[in-house]
């Protein structure tokens, strides 16, 4: 059998000049005329490492990091093809401390398997969760996925299990399930890495839901920046019709349940759920106030399960192991694994799924290295734009939904983008705003107004003038944000706002600065 | 690189016709439309308004809500740099200042000789690579002035 060698397809990987080495690895095989072939494999998250080339040998898969085209002959000419000693070889993948060290269900195949190839899945445990499904009843499966404490890992953390039931106890003539893959928070590639490296992961969750609570379609909604995702799912969905795995007939049972892709247009707020429920429906992403909750009137004004591609993804692996082997891990009321992002000023930053309760200071130095620059950390930014900026004294904080909500921060979707020492927490607080005013879907006056009221205190504050007065404005300005806005956007950016001024208050009494110039407004400009 | 063709409204009635009967089929027409001329013909909207049934306002108003649907062709490359926290935290505000610098053009703006388009992103999902551009649809992450003049470069070679 002719030896495998990977080549992630990751995005990421191809940002790192992935699709480059690949063919100089080709080019290699075909002038040796040897017996083995490219695969192109998801990624395994260990980012700096991209693009990680690896050798399918008898002992494992030995893995090289960041190999540039330049180095490849040299790599044939030491046998990468039995997985021969080199400078940039990094041994055996699975024993990396980086992998060792986590707790992988819902990435278990992902960067291992061949995104595209069912029987890969199927071989790798796929397909089994379903299996077990199919054999349960509605109310059963969504037992299941209620014991297993599984939370929304978009965001809010609302349990994936009573959204299902609602869902399955409202009777209607259609029903929908909408993945919400609009991954818009900066830290984040958790999803994105799913869709583009196991894709048929989510869209047996997706079955799965559909199975359980009797909807018959779903749609994947998927931001318009991962183009790749969007690639990679529409082809994935093809490949499981044509294998019975979706249509009219899942698996022969007679059951239906079909899937489409649609995509964003560059819109924050559609992250959102009512405001992605508009956009699917083609209209402006403006949200919708709740209640009537999506469960209940979602997409087309029908019951609609809505989950985030990493509560979906996580479905096969309930179902396929038990409830209870997924409760088991975590701590408190958040069970099982979160899928951490390290992101920005990191060293090594990459996808680390761990039980809840690993802290901050654990994730980004034991795992993470500490600061890309080597300057020391000065502030963290879990959950996205409307995190709060935590300092470092904060970092032994346990990831946890009720620890982060105790401390008036979220752990959101777990990406963590870390600053060092030269960052201005008056000028993240002004950009938290000038988001704020940028993304705002303007239905509702507090985010639509606030926010570029807030962008002028900050302003102001910075410049010097009135800085107590302005202040105090502020605070009361983020206070009317938090109790008057209609969604987490305009609810959640005082987040940032407040934990800047809180925990940095010497960024907002420095002496006047020069005027933090606003974010290009990118007006469109008008048809004549 | 920019693969768009000049407005012809027989070939916007076609894509239209195909994706007509989808559910929540605007969305769908606007990428295919954007897909095929790099922009939103303002004529568009009346032949959308038509097929779906929905009033010309309803076409522009979800024309202008979202940032991808341009009003105005692109250039012949499209530069999109994220300047997002995490590539904040990475200094993209310097690689903004040089790249605008280098095109003699600022985010959302098309160089006077119609080569590039920059745009600017809120995350490209490459954020343990920042900071990160994506130049005509290809991702690049740890993106320096050098890189980033390299690829400018590189597109003006090609076209």
């Amino acid at each position: 059998m002719s030896t495998r060698i990977y080549v992630p397809c990751d995005a990421a990987a191809l940002a790192m000049g992935a699709d480059v080495v690949a063919r100089a690895i080709e080019t290699q095989i075909a002038a040796r005329r040897l017996d083995a072939e490219v695969v192109r494999n998801g990624s395994r998250g260990m980012f700096w490492l991209e693009p990680l080339v690896e050798v399918d040998t008898p002992k494992g898969r030995v893995g090289y990091g960041r190999v540039i085209p330049e180095a490849v002959e040299g790599m044939f000419d030491r046998n990468l093809i039995e997985g021969g000693a080199h400078p940039l070889c990094i041994g055996l993948t699975e024993e990396h401390p980086y992998l060792k060290k986590q707790e992988r269900l819902t990435f278990a195949r992902c960067g291992i398997t061949d995104p595209l190839s069912i029987d890969d899945y199927k071989a790798h445990n796929g397909y089994r969760g379903l299996q077990r499904a199919l054999n349960m009843s509605a109310s059963g499966i969504v037992d299941e996925v209620l014991n297993s404490g599984l939370r929304g890992r978009g965001g809010a953390g609302f349990p994936t299990g009573i959204k299902w039931r609602t869902v399955l106890n409202t009777a209607a003539d259609q029903k929908y399930i909408v993945c919400n893959a609009d991954e818009g928070d900066s830290g984040t590639y958790a999803d994105r890495m799913i869709m583009e490296g196991d894709p048929f992961v989510l869209i047996e969750g997706m079955t799965i839901a559909g199975i359980a609570v009797g909807a018959t379609m779903g749609y994947i909604y998927i931001r318009s920046e991962y183009p790749h995702a969007v690639r990679t799912m529409r082809r994935a969905i093809e490949i499981a019709r044509a294998n019975g795995y979706l249509g009219t007939n899942v698996c022969g049972t007679g059951k239906s349940f079909d899937l489409d892709v649609r995509m964003g247009a560059g819109a924050y707020i559609c992250g959102e759920e009512t405001s992605l429920l508009e956009s699917l429906e083609g209209k402006r992403g403006q949200i919708r106030p709740k209640p009537p909750l999506p469960a209940i009137q979602g997409l087309f004004g029908k019951p609609t399960v809505m989950n985030n591609v990493i509560s979906l993804a996580t479905v096969p692996i309930i179902l396929d192991k038990g409830a209870e082997f997924y409760r088991d891990f975590g701590m408190g009321r958040s069970r099982g694994t979160l899928t951490i992002q390290l992101a920005g000023n990191i060293k090594y930053g990459g996808l680390v799924e761990k039980a809840f309760g690993i802290t901050l200071r654990e994730a980004i130095y034991d795992f993470g290295g500490g600061t890309a620059t080597g300057r020391p950390l000065r502030a963290v930014q879990v959950g996205g734009p409307l995190g709060a900026y935590f300092p470092e004294s904060l970092l032994d904080t346990p990831l946890d939904y009720e620890k982060f909500a105790e401390l008036k921060g979220l752990v959101g979707h777990g990406g963590i983008v870390v600053f060092d020492d030269t960052v201005d927490l008056a000028k993240q607080a002004r950009f938290a705003m000038e988001f704020c005013a940028i993304e705002s879907c303007g239905k509702c006056t507090p985010c639509r107004v606030g926010s570029t009221r807030g962008v002028e205190v900050i302003d102001r504050i910075i410049a010097n003038e009135d800085r107590t007065k302005n202040l105090e404005l502020l605070d009361d300005l983020c206070e009317l944000l938090l109790d008057g806005s209609l969604c987490a956007l305009g609810g959640l950016t005082p987040y940032p706002v407040l934990s800047a001024v809180r925990y940095f208050p010497e960024d907002f009494s420095k002496p006047a600065s020069l005027p933090v110039a606003s974010l290009s407004a990118q007006e469109k400009q008008p048809w004549h | 690189m920019s693969v768009a063709q000049a407005w012809d409204a027989d070939k916007a009635r076609t894509r239209i016709t195909e994706l007509e009967g989808l559910p929540g089929a605007l969305l769908p027409i606007l990428h295919s439309l954007q897909e095929e001329f790099g922009y939103i013909d303002e004529a568009a909207i009346a032949l959308i308004a038509d097929a779906l049934n929905i009033s010309k306002a309803e076409v522009h108003g979800t024309i202008s809500f979202y940032h991808d649907f341009r009003h105005s062709p692109p250039g012949r490359h499209t530069l999109k740099i994220c300047r997002a926290e995490s590539c904040q935290s990475m200094g993209c505000d310097k690689l903004i200042s040089h790249v605008e610098n280098r095109l003699g053009a600022k985010l959302g703006q098309t160089t006077e000789d119609g080569s590039f388009t920059a745009e600017q992103v809120f995350c490209l999902g490459l954020c343990a690579l920042s900071p990160a551009v994506m130049l005509d649809g290809k991702p690049y992450g740890r993106v320096t002035a050098d890189v980033a003049d390299s690829l400018i470069d590189g597109a003006r070679r090609r076209m």
